[in-house]
This record gives structure tokens, sequence and C-alpha cells, in this order.
């Protein structure tokens, strides 16, 4: 089994203990809600089912297919195939971390300082672009999303203390 | 023959030379988004919907289903010159228009591709116009029972027919109900499964469920991936297209079949993408030059793209009948219309005839002016596909942002569009479909209320899902195609069974 392993593209977690991560993970949810809708009350009123009615057996049937897939994992023979490569997982985390930190500081910041950050840090740090090309176009893209959305759309957009300064 | 007198009434909604820009600027959106990875039809659609929220219904109808349009056109562009599908339902093209592309032969294949796209959209619009009021005035009998029991065969198709283990559909899908339920409950006006969290009140939205799963998710593979685009020169002029065009019509029985099968999978919520691979698997099973399949041969690049955009156009009769998206793609439209205050189903086809009548002739225009759009700039559209992936992925994720954030003006909803991102991620990873998620997420309160209101009605017997013809006929076809992979394989023993004692004998 080892081998089989070792001699496939690059390492990394292997994609069975993510399946099971992602089916313990949907039946962990579906017992959420099971609470949820026994808080609200699964059975009948006066006006027909409560309103935890409908979710209550929704949630059942999350369990029972969660098992049956689960159970499937288990019998199945482990043929050592691998979610992702460590470097692959790397790459996908360089653009979760910098989204994550985009769409924590919108609140704060506006959408548009965010995007220019964004759009530049990317091209910049990924794309190995210099200085010159990575603020041009990190501008250039909230300038024209600006425009597009709060001038001819009509759509405002979250704004921050730049945009206080220039008075919108 | 009123159909044929609201039609052309539609047509001239829709010739307002303010639609007509829309209908130009929905198509080329809809090409940029169908050619660029990480944008799809489903989210371009998702994405751009909050700038309708202004307009009128039947212009923002026309503008979004162009943008739908635009990305069936899309895909191709890039499966042929980059071997690279745009769209998932433009794999199959890949086949054999990517080795045509590398004989020299792109402009055929870009020509072949863009008018197959063409017959089938048409040939699933005639099949609308003439079928789609007739379904619509005989669901207006629909009862409760009924319409779930329509909700029902639609949930089960995406069982029976789907490629991915059943219970990993059931699974997926069941969550996407369970997200559609929580917040404020339609029929008692109770909230449930917030937890008392504020931000849960209004519940999960299927727009930021479809930007995050479809469109930050789509980034996060192509990510892993590490794409490099290498394309073949796109060259189109005037002679190969006439030159192509010549040859087309040889073809009529192939593209036949791909209509029929593009529309039969279109309307059952299969979609596009199992349209394009069965019409492509049967043409090269039934053709004189099936040996030549995957080598460039021209019928591999007319049978899936026939088939893909028939099944892609067919997805909205259900749609607009019955009030039943047959795609995501669709069910996003179908969330536009509650958001500009229309009620989707039967009655649309007699309380809104302008808006009905307006899309249905859209879906005519909007085919012929994509057909001239794309032959004509190809070449800019490839272009797209040279910047690199560095500059194009951070703005993808600004629009998908922006998209999530002007749902609601909220933007707690961006952070959901990540979280929804990631889910998509693990969940494409491992075999999870999302299409039925985003369908039940969209669909759940509906079937949830005429699963209660029926309920009602029978005092909770489960009997009234069968205490007539119709509606049991509707709910065994629905039984039918849960479990059809056991009912096949029964099928095929019970045939094999029965051949064996009779060579025994």
């Amino acid at each position: 089994m080892n081998e089989t392993a070792d001699e496939s593209v690059g390492a990394g977690p292997s994609q069975r203990s993510v399946e099971i991560g992602v089916a313990a993970t949907i039946a962990i949810l579906a017992v959420i809600g099971i609470i949820g809708a026994m808080r609200v009350g699964t059975g009948w009123s006066a006006e027909g089912p409560r309103a935890g009615f409908f979710p209550f057996y929704i949630c059942i049937a999350i369990l029972i297919s969660c098992a049956i897939n689960l159970a499937h994992i288990f019998r199945s023979e482990n043929d050592g195939a691998v979610f992702a490569s460590w470097g692959q997982i790397n790459k996908v985390l360089q653009v979760v971390i910098p989204t994550a930190v985009y769409v924590g500081i919108i609140p704060y910041s506006g959408i548009y300082v965010a995007s220019a950050l964004l759009v530049a840090g990317f091209m910049k740090v990924l794309g190995r672009y210099g200085w010159a090309a990575s603020l041009a176009v990190g501008v250039a893209v909230p300038l024209f999303t600006f425009v597009a959305f709060e001038k001819w759309f009509l759509v405002p957009l979250p704004k921050g203390p730049l945009e206080h300064l220039l008075g919108y | 023959m009123e159909d044929i007198g609201n039609l052309f009434h539609g047509f001239s909604v829709v010739l307002q030379p303010y639609n007509i820009v829309l209908m130009v600027v929905g198509i080329v959106l809809g090409v940029i988004v169908g050619v660029l990875p990480g944008l799809g039809g489903a989210n371009g659609v998702a994405i751009l919907l909050p700038l309708t929220f202004s307009m009128s219904p039947t212009s923002a109808i026309i503008m979004l289903s162009c943008i739908y349009w635009g990305a069936l056109f899309g895909g191709a562009i890039t499966s042929i010159l980059f071997n690279i599908p745009g769209e998932p339902w433009s794999v199959a093209t890949t086949f054999d228009g990517y080795p045509m592309a590398q004989q020299g032969k792109a402009g055929e294949a870009l020509t072949a591709a863009f008018t197959s796209s063409f017959v089938g959209a048409l040939f699933a619009v005639i099949m609308i116009t003439l079928v789609a009021p007739l379904v619509a005035s005989f669901a207006l009998r629909f009862g409760p029972a009924e319409i779930f029991s329509v909700y029902f065969l639609a949930f089960c198709s995406f069982v029976g027919l789907s490629k991915e283990p059943p219970f990993k559909t059931v699974a997926s899908m069941m969550l996407g109900f369970a997200l559609g339920a929580v917040g404020l409950d339609q029929m008692t006006g109770q909230l449930r499964l917030t937890f008392g969290f504020e931000t849960l009140l209004t519940g999960f939205d299927f727009l930021i469920a479809v930007i995050g799963l479809f469109g930050i998710g789509e980034i996060l593979l192509t990510m892993e991936e590490g794409l490099s685009f290498r394309g073949k020169a796109a060259k189109i002029d005037l002679k190969v297209v006439i030159n192509t065009w010549k040859e087309l019509p040889r073809y009529w029985m192939l593209y036949l079949r791909s209509c029929l099968i593009g529309c039969w999978m279109g309307i059952s919520p299969a979609g596009a993408t199992p349209a394009s691979f069965m019409s492509y698997g049967i043409a090269k099973r039934i053709s004189k030059h099936g040996k030549n399949f995957g080598k460039g041969e021209i019928e591999g690049v007319i049978a899936p793209e026939t088939a893909a955009h028939a099944a892609g156009t067919s997805a909205l009769l259900p749609m607009i009948s019955l009030g039943v998206p047959g795609s995501p793609t669709a069910a996003v439209l179908l969330g536009g219309l509650l958001i500009w205050g229309l009620q989707p189903g039967p009655l649309l086809f007699t309380e809104q005839k302008d808006f009905v009548w307006g899309l249905i002739a859209s879906m005519y225009m909007g085919n012929i002016v994509g057909l001239i759009v794309v032959l004509t700039c190809v070449p800019l559209f490839a272009a797209i596909l040279r910047i690199p992936f560095s500059v194009i992925a951070p703005i993808i994720l600004v629009l998908c942002a922006i998209g999530a954030y002007t749902v609601h003006n909220n933007t707690f909803d961006v952070v959901m569009m990540l979280v929804f991102g990631v889910v998509g991620y693990f969940m494409k990873k491992t075999n999870y479909p999302l299409a039925p998620m985003v369908l039940a997420i969209v669909l759940g309160d509906k079937a949830e209320e005429s699963f209660r209101q029926s309920l009602l009605a029978s005092q909770g017997g489960l009997g009234v899902f069968f205490s007539n013809a119709l509606v049991s006929t509707i709910m065994t076809l629905g039984l039918i195609a849960l479990f059809w992979p056991m009912i096949q394989a029964g099928l095929s023993r019970l045939r094999g069974g029965v051949k064996g004692p009779r060579t025994a004998a």
C-alpha cells in the first residue's frame, strides 16, 4: 500500500481521509439541523405540520445518506489516491488566505481600496509582476468598477474612509 | 394561433433599440463569462443579476438570458483553441475540436461549433414556443399535490440520471433543502434553525451560494491545476465560414438526433453536460467515421455542441411553464423572476404575456445575434485567455465579491460567499454534485409549501400523492427516475436471464 502512495505524483492527504471528513461534516450539519428542527417542533399543530417538520425529515435523510456514503468508503479498499499534493494545496491556500483577508477588511476599508490591494498584491506576489504594472492594474480595476456601478448602474457599493475623504 | 400573435408581439418588444443594446451587451458579457475559467453561466448571471434590479423585468430577462446564450457559445471557443473547456458542457467538444485546431482547421471547427450551437438552440426554442403554452395551460389545474409531484420528479431525476454516486447526490440535495429552510418559515411565520444568530434571519440566499460554489470554488480548482494557456491561433474568414456551411447540411440526421437528445436531457434536469457526452457517444457509435472520432472529426464537434445548446435552451421550458428550473443557470434566472416581483409558474403565461413572449422572442433573436457576434469576434475573445491567470483571478474574485454584496447590500454575504467557495471546492473534489444543492436551495421553500399544503388537505396521509391519475403518474415517473440505475441493471439482467435458458434449450 505504502509503495503505491510513494509512487504517485506528490504526497498529500489521501482522498479517503478527505471523503471521510466531508461526509462527517455533512452529518454534523444534519445533527445541528435536527436539533434546530426539534426546538420549533416537528409534529402537528392546529394549522398542520409545524415549522420543524420538513427540516427534521430532510436532516434525517442527510444522516442516512451520509451513513451509506461512509459505509461505502470503509468497505472499499484504500487505493492510496491523493486528494491533492501539498504543493497544490499550497497554491489553493495562496488564493484562500488573501481572499479571506480581503473579505475581512471590506466592511472597514470599503470595497474599492480592498480590491485595489487584492489585485495589486496578487499580481505582485503570485504573478511576479513589477510594482508599476501591479499598481496600475490594481488602481484601474476599482476605478472602472466605481464608474460602472456607482455612475452607470446606480448600485452603491461599500465605501470606507478614503471615499468619505473624497466626498462620496 | 393566438400564440403566434403573442410571439410577434414579443418580437416587437425585443426589437426596441434599448432592448437590442442590452441583448448585444448580454451576449458579449456572456461569451467573456463563458471563455474565462471560474466564471460560468450560472455565476455570471448571478453576479450580474443585481445590475438589473432597476430595469423592467422584460429588459432584465432579455439581458440575463443573453448572458446565458453567450456563455453557451463561449465555452466552445476555449475548448477548440485551447483544449480547455470554459464550461463543463463543452468538455466533449475538446475531443475533436482541439485536434482539428492542431491540424490547422480551427476555423472550420469553430464555424461548425457555433453553427451547431445555433441549430440546437433554434430547435429547442421552436419546441418551447409550441409546447410551453400547452404545458402551462395544463399546469394551471395543478393543486399543491400535483405541484409537489413535479418537484419530486425533478429532484428524483437528479439522483437517477446523475453520474455521481446516488447517495452523494441525495446528501448534497438534502443539504440544499436544509440550508433553504433556515430563517423565517413561510407558513407559520416562525423562525427556525437560526440558533439566535441575527445574520441567519433571512436564511441562506442561493445567489450567494451560486457565486461561492461555482465562482470561487472554480477559481480554487483552476489554481490547483496550475493552468497555463497555450492556444492555437484563431482565424475565421468568410470563405472558411461559407465552405463549412456548405458541408454542414449533409449531417442533418446527426443534427436531428443531437437536438432530440439535447431537448430530452434539457427538460429533465440532467442538463447540458450529460447531453453533450451522450450525443457524442451515440454519434461515435453510429457514424461511418466513428473510428476517426477523437482525431479531429467534424461530426465529433457537431454532436456535442448541438446537444449542449439544445439542452441549455430547453432547460428554460420547465422554468417558464412550471416554475421548475432545468439547470443551475435557469435556477438563477428563476431567482431573478422572484426578485423582480414575478411569480414563476403557469400563471406567467396569462398574467405576464409581455414578459414571457419577450423572453421567448429574445431566445430567437439572442441566438441570431450571438452567432454573428461570435463568428466575427473570435480572435478578440481568444485574446482574453492570453491574459495570465494571476491577473484574471483577482479580478474575478473582486467581481464575485461585488456580486455577492449587491444581492442584499450586506458585507456578511461576502464572507458567506467565501465559505461557500471553500465548501464548493471540497464537494467538487469529492464528487458531490453542486447543481442539485443549488436547485434545492432555490426551490426548497416552494417544495416544502406544496408538500405541507397537500398534507394539510389530507390530514397527514401520504395517499394524497397518489389520489388521482395525474398526480400518481408524475409521482410514479419520479420513482422510476429515482431508481433508474437499479431498474436498468435489473432489466439487463432479466434480458440476460431470458437469453441464457433459450440458448441452453
